[in-house]
């Protein structure tokens, strides 16, 4: 088991951190359901269901839109770089910088990127790698990983940003969000003008165009993509669309989903190295194209909908565990739902046996979720995966004949009453009428103390309802 | 070993039980909805739109008032204008702190960087979105809407169209024409710290948008 657990415990007992992760998320919610109101957009619903369609449809011929991708790509005289993983992609980078002579890196916040651990990766190679995003940025001097998919420093105070701007880049501490930013821009600012590369993510790979489309409010990876003389757009396979005329369809949905907006301030089509007669724009230009178990997860026809994620964060902001558990409480980057039906398809369910229990069922990440993901579906999936595992590792022996006696119990009500009684006269009964959060020693066994250990049980009622309707019909 | 492209092409095709070079199954349709809007509503929504975001719009008769407006606007400010032929047809390249007419990259850059404002026209506009859209080409490069503080567009008033449906309907493949076509709603902003909101991040925290009647 990770430490996971733990960060659960510690994100819960904190004040602070509750209330900043209720107040971002209850704010993203709300301006989310603002701007999908029927009033304003009454084709919401059929726009879900043809991303769906689209997305489907794209995943089903994944290989066919790749190689036209790469295709259109080359011919507008860029470059696919196909990589079945993390190490694969870190090798690209360093290679094309050595061979340039490249020193400094700016980076637009990309997931992928993260996934990968590319920064630190290559930063043992004395290449500089400066995330740009000014939520990634602060991360990126505090040592930590984004807290959400959209909102990566949604846990931080604006005190905390100004500890961390003093430590790192020796300012005065300052605490108005404002001059912060400002301090941001000026140190950035010097980065973008002076990169040989920049790296950005995509938000779609538009399979006829050979173009990486790129949402985004601050600007950053418009200077990422065009300042520097290198682009070089990070993503996963899954991110493909059919056609430049599927994006209005898509970009709708996400800007909404994610942030309320109808339009992010940004969105970059971007199809190449600059044209002969362009002024600015990079002169070389490259696609990668990420495996890192995805073809795994696409084997896999019933979970293959997981890849139709659009990383829009609505999921995680709707979700109540999210809200209580936070970001950095899931043992990998992708966080909330989404993550929870992720982390175990791409690392095995085994890893983190409790993730997909992690969750009450209550479907509100499907009904937000603009792709029409059937997330409680597959987490019930996932959860049978898990019991058959510990089933076949003969772990989960106790549960089952647990199960199986309160079955047979079940089955026989005279038995049963009388074992109701029983517990009710020898059962536990804590002084003062207080619940029961000890274990009992009969029932000492794992899975009753993990019941127990998160939760406390009332003691038992003198009288079973059985009992008191008898008495009341008399 | 076999090369990374061939394997994961392999591990798709076996994973979804797909022969190399099969064609794809019939695609779901496009789906676009445009609008139908007379000029003068066109105009109206953009201008309802993006000063929504915080972007200052004005309507201006003919392109000879351009040049008096955008003095008073850059108020001082040095700036650097595109190349598009419209701005000069505007007058706007006669204005002292102006500077125009960059064709070397790095030129083009360091002006950039420097300049209190970058003045373009645009390709199209949005009304429903108060949405620029710049193709990068010759007359437009890409910086000079992205390093200045402050961006100024001047909009011939026939290039404002419906929405985003209705540009790709007019532009199907963006790509066959330019390395980037760039869509600018409001001005840069960010929210990362406590969800509060600032401009001017990275890119300019002041737009304006000139639209210029005559033509239309």
């Amino acid at each position: 088991m990770t430490s996971a657990p733990i960060k659960i415990k510690e994100t819960i007992a904190d004040p602070r951190l509750q209330q900043a992760i209720y107040t971002a998320t209850g704010r993203l919610m709300s301006h989310r359901a603002q701007a999908i109101q029927p009033a304003l957009m009454p084709e919401y619903q059929e726009l879900r269901t043809r991303a769906h369609e689209i997305k489907r449809h794209t995943i089903e011929n994944l290989d066919y839109y790749l190689e036209l991708l790469e295709s259109k790509v080359t011919a507008h005289g860029g470059k696919v770089i196909f990589c079945r993983d993390a190490a694969e992609v870190a090798d690209f980078v360093l290679g094309l910088a050595k061979e340039r002579g490249a020193k400094l890196i700016v980076k637009s916040k990309s997931m992928t990127t993260e996934e990968i651990g590319l920064n630190e990766r290559v930063e043992r190679h004395q290449l500089e790698a400066v995330e740009t995003d000014l939520g990634e940025y602060i991360l990126q001097l505090a040592h930590q990983r984004p807290y959400h998919i959209v909102a990566p420093a949604l846990h931080m105070t604006r005190y905390e940003v100004a500890d961390i701007f003093t430590e790192k880049l020796g300012v005065k501490n300052e605490v108005v969000i404002e001059n912060q930013t400002k301090i941001a821009r000026s140190v950035l600012r010097e980065k973008f003008l002076a990169a040989d590369i920049g790296i950005t993510g995509a938000n779609f790979l538009v399979a006829d165009s050979g173009a990486v489309l790129v949402v985004e409010n601050e600007g950053n990876a418009r200077l990422s993509s065009s300042a520097p003389k290198i682009h070089i757009a990070i993503a996963g396979i899954e991110k493909l669309i059919p056609r430049a005329q599927d994006l209005p369809l898509f970009l709708k949905l996400l800007g909404r989903s994610a942030t309320g907006q109808a339009m992010t301030v940004y969105t970059s089509f971007l199809s190449g190295p600059r044209r002969s007669d362009e002024i600015d724009g990079p002169d070389e230009f490259y696609v990668v194209l990420l495996d890192n178990g995805r073809t795994k997860l696409l084997a896999n026809a019933d979970k293959r909908e997981s890849l139709y994620c659009i990383r829009c964060g609505a999921c995680l902001n709707h979700c109540p565990v999210y809200r209580k558990i936070g970001g950095h409480s899931y043992p990998w980057i992708y966080s909330g739902p989404i993550g929870k039906i992720i982390t175990p398809q791409f690392h095995g369910v085994m890893q983190d046996p409790w993730l997909p229990f992690a969750s009450s069922l209550c479907g509100a990440c499907a009904e937000v979720c603009p792709v029409k993901i059937d997330i409680p579906k597959l987490l019930l999936q996932l959860r049978s995966e898990v019991v058959e595992a510990k089933t076949r590792g003969g772990t989960a022996g106790e549960e089952r004949r647990g199960f199986r006696l309160f079955a047979w119990l079940m089955q026989r009500p005279k038995l049963f009453q009388f074992a109701g009684r029983m517990a009710a006269r020898f059962g536990p009964r804590p002084a003062g009428g207080k619940w029961i959060s000890k274990v009992p020693g009969l029932f000492n066994i794992e899975p009753v103390r993990n019941w127990l250990s998160q939760r406390d049980l009332p003691p038992p009622a003198p009288k079973s309802f059985h009992q008191l309707w008898k008495e009341r019909k008399k | 070993m076999s090369d990374a492209r061939t394997d994961i092409l392999g591990r798709v095709r076996a994973a979804l039980g797909r022969k190399a070079a099969q064609p794809a199954s019939e695609s779901p349709g496009v789906y676009l909805s445009t609008r139908n809007l007379s000029v003068t509503e066109r105009i109206e929504l953009f201008v309802r739109n993006f000063e929504k975001l915080n972007g200052q719009a004005r309507c201006l008769a003919a392109r000879a008032d351009v040049g008096p407006v955008l003095r008073e606007l850059l108020d001082g400010r040095t700036a650097v204008a595109s190349n598009s032929p419209y701005l000069r047809e505007c007058g706007i390249t006669e204005i002292g702190s102006v500077q125009t007419g960059f064709t070397v990259r790095e030129e083009l850059k360091a002006a950039c960087a420097s300049a209190g404002a970058g003045i373009t026209s645009c390709d199209y506009a949005l009304a429903e979105t108060g949405t620029l859209v710049m193709l990068s080409s010759p007359q437009e490069a890409r910086l000079v809407s992205l390093l200045p503080p402050m961006h100024v567009a001047v909009i011939p008033a026939s290039s404002i169209i419906g929405n985003l449906d209705e540009l790709l309907t007019n532009v199907p493949l963006p790509a066959e024409q330019s390395s980037s076509m760039v869509l600018i709603t409001g001005p840069s902003r960010t929210a990362d710290i406590e969800q509060i909101l600032v401009r001017g991040v990275h890119g300019p925290g002041q737009i304006h948008a000139l639209i210029v009647e005559e033509g239309a």
